[in-house]
């Protein structure tokens, strides 16, 4: 059993504080031709996500909204990471995530998240698991094009 | 001379006594929900051991018994709230369901087509939706009582507001976001002087100080069981005999009847018009089991013990650094908003929470306030009986906690 204190550095690790207070590619991009919205009607927090695609490939994505520490990290790290992705293996990464947060870092190989892993220590906190994942289900909205809000509920 | 001792208090309370987390339970969310004590629990459980069975119907002993208690529950809410007569308290699911019985009862038979309906900027969403959807349905125009920034209401554009369209007036006594103590009964004037209705939303009220309908002199009075001490899934709308005696029924079903015919229906008197189906029996017994409770500690020993610690805690809080309150008005009851620097306020809730510290939040389903504060959501701790100033304490240190996390 780890403690209440050991859990809280695995949930506000260096990099996740970091990216939360600098979030990457924080902006609309311009020329986007997929966007969509995400909204955690429980907590308020609402994020956009502009996207460039071109064929199959993501060439540019970038995020704008406000939300916690933990869905600000997560949406700077993946607008880091999905670049020049195609959009099966974007889909692939947000699989992977989901299981992270929710099953935990023994569920998935770690080592093919890189920088994503320092989501890992989310799964110890089930009620942030829907600050974590509302970027990626709003950027797989915007993937497929889905013009409805989408929402955490 | 007041015999309120916390601590004695606390061990009334089994669920306080616990550890979370790995350190003791501190509870500073009791307006969300408040804990119970044992004598509710007692009631309920002593309710279905021996006197459980179908009320106003049988002639058997145990519904004599039953009807006894649940009458005698409502005679103990009327006595609770001052008000006249007992059959002007109508045991309902809680607040929002008063609130809409109000609106879809008094409001689909008052309000019409460019009339309009009162509300402030402050109010829970329980007591705004009701009153959209009532607009929606009849064409009536909702118009709103602004907040300054300290979280009061702009008395001054009032009686402006109160206009020869105006049906109703509906206002929370004690707002749950801010904490701030609405002046109920001189709005309640100065509306009954242009001869509108007033509708008291009294959620987060009853729990701090004494209320007294008649004194107050508002129309309809509304309140959770669960807030009070009481369980949950029972509540109270209070009304005044003569508006409730002519306004038609809420819900149709057994016990809101006198007779039936498939040609006719004969409604039954008040309360009972509006008591559709079986009642929550074991609710009504908790919630007045939780009024003795109270009353037996003295409502006014149980405020004078909030509003002593709730002077404390604004101080306490005060001394955090980087921590502005949310609602600053000069009377506020056991409510204490607030941001902590930029730091979104789940983040502090999660990390107070591995201190065993549960507070709240969110936007607190009061969300047109909060874009007055143009927040997105706030930290909440508040306060009740069984609270102490090393809760207070406690938060402070999980608070300065907070700030090493994201330093």
């Amino acid at each position: 059993m780890s403690s209440g204190s050991d859990d809280l550095k695995d949930l506000y690790q260096e990099v996740v504080l970091e990216h939360s207070k600098r979030p990457r590619n924080y902006r609309v991009v311009e020329g986007a031709n997929h966007e969509a919205a995400g909204h955690n009607p429980l907590c308020g927090d609402q994020l956009s996500v502009t996207m460039k695609v071109d064929g199959d490939v993501i060439r540019d994505i970038g995020f704008q909204g406000q939300g916690c520490a933990i869905s600000r990290a997560s949406a700077s790290l993946m607008t880091g990471v999905v670049k020049d992705k195609t959009r099966a293996e974007a889909e692939a990464l947000f699989e992977k995530v989901h299981k992270l947060v929710t099953e935990g870092p023994e569920s998935v190989d770690v080592e093919s998240l890189g920088k994503l892993a320092v989501l890992s220590g989310v799964s110890e906190f089930p009620a942030r698991v829907k600050c974590a994942s509302l970027a990626w289900h709003t950027m797989r909205a915007a993937l497929e094009g889905r013009d409805e809000a989408i929402s955490t509920e | 001379m007041s015999s309120f001792d916390v601590q004695r208090v606390r061990q009334d309370f089994p669920l306080l006594h616990q550890e979370v987390r790995g350190r003791p339970l501190v509870y500073l969310d009791s307006a969300a929900t408040a804990q119970k004590p044992q004598a509710v629990l007692d009631a309920i459980v002593r309710f279905y051991q021996h006197d459980n069975a179908n009320v106003h119907r049988g002639v058997h002993v145990l519904s004599e018994r039953a009807t006894e208690a649940y009458e005698g529950a409502r005679e103990t809410v009327r006595g609770f709230l001052n008000a006249r007569d007992a059959r002007e308290i109508i045991f309902v699911r809680g607040t929002t369901e008063a609130i809409n019985l109000v609106a879809q009862t008094y409001g689909r038979k008052h309000v019409g087509p460019g009339d309009e309906i009162l509300i402030t900027q402050m109010e829970h969403h329980a007591n705004i939706i009701p009153w959209k959807m009532l607009c929606e349905q009849t064409g009536a125009t909702l118009r709103v009582i602004p907040v300054d920034d300290r979280g009061e209401l702009v008395l001054d554009a009032v009686d402006a507001l109160l206009t020869e369209k105006t049906r109703i007036l509906a206002v929370t006594h004690v707002s749950n976001a801010l904490g701030t103590v609405n002046p109920v009964k001189e709005l309640t004037r100065r509306a009954h002087a242009k001869g509108i209705p007033v509708l008291v939303d009294g959620a987060q009220s009853v729990t701090h100080f004494p209320v007294d309908v008649q004194d107050l002199g508002c129309d309809f009075y509304a309140l959770s069981g669960h807030k009070l001490f009481g369980p949950t899934g029972i509540g109270v709308l209070y009304g005044r005999l003569e508006r409730l005696e002519p306004m038609p029924p809420y819900q149709g079903g057994g016990d809101m009847i006198l007779s039936v015919t498939m040609e006719k229906i004969t409604y039954n008197r008040v309360p009972h018009r509006f008591e559709a189906g079986t009642p929550n029996l074991e609710g009504a017994v908790g919630l007045a089991a939780a009024i003795r409770y109270l009353q037996a500690l003295g409502l006014d020993a149980i405020a004078e013990h909030d509003r002593a610690l709730m002077a404390y805690a604004t101080q306490a809080l005060e001394s955090v650094p980087g921590l502005r309150l949310v609602g600053t008005a000069r009377e506020k009851a056991g409510v204490l908003s607030f941001t902590l620097e930029d730091i979104h306020p789940h983040d502090v809730g999660t990390i107070l929470d591995r201190e065993g510290i549960c507070i709240r939040t969110g936007h607190h389903c009061a969300q047109p306030v909060m874009q007055h504060f143009k927040l997105p959501a706030t930290a909440r701790a508040s306060l009740a009986l069984y609270n102490t100033r090393e809760d207070v304490d406690a938060l402070v240190r999980g608070l300065h906690k907070v700030r090493e996390v994201f330093r």
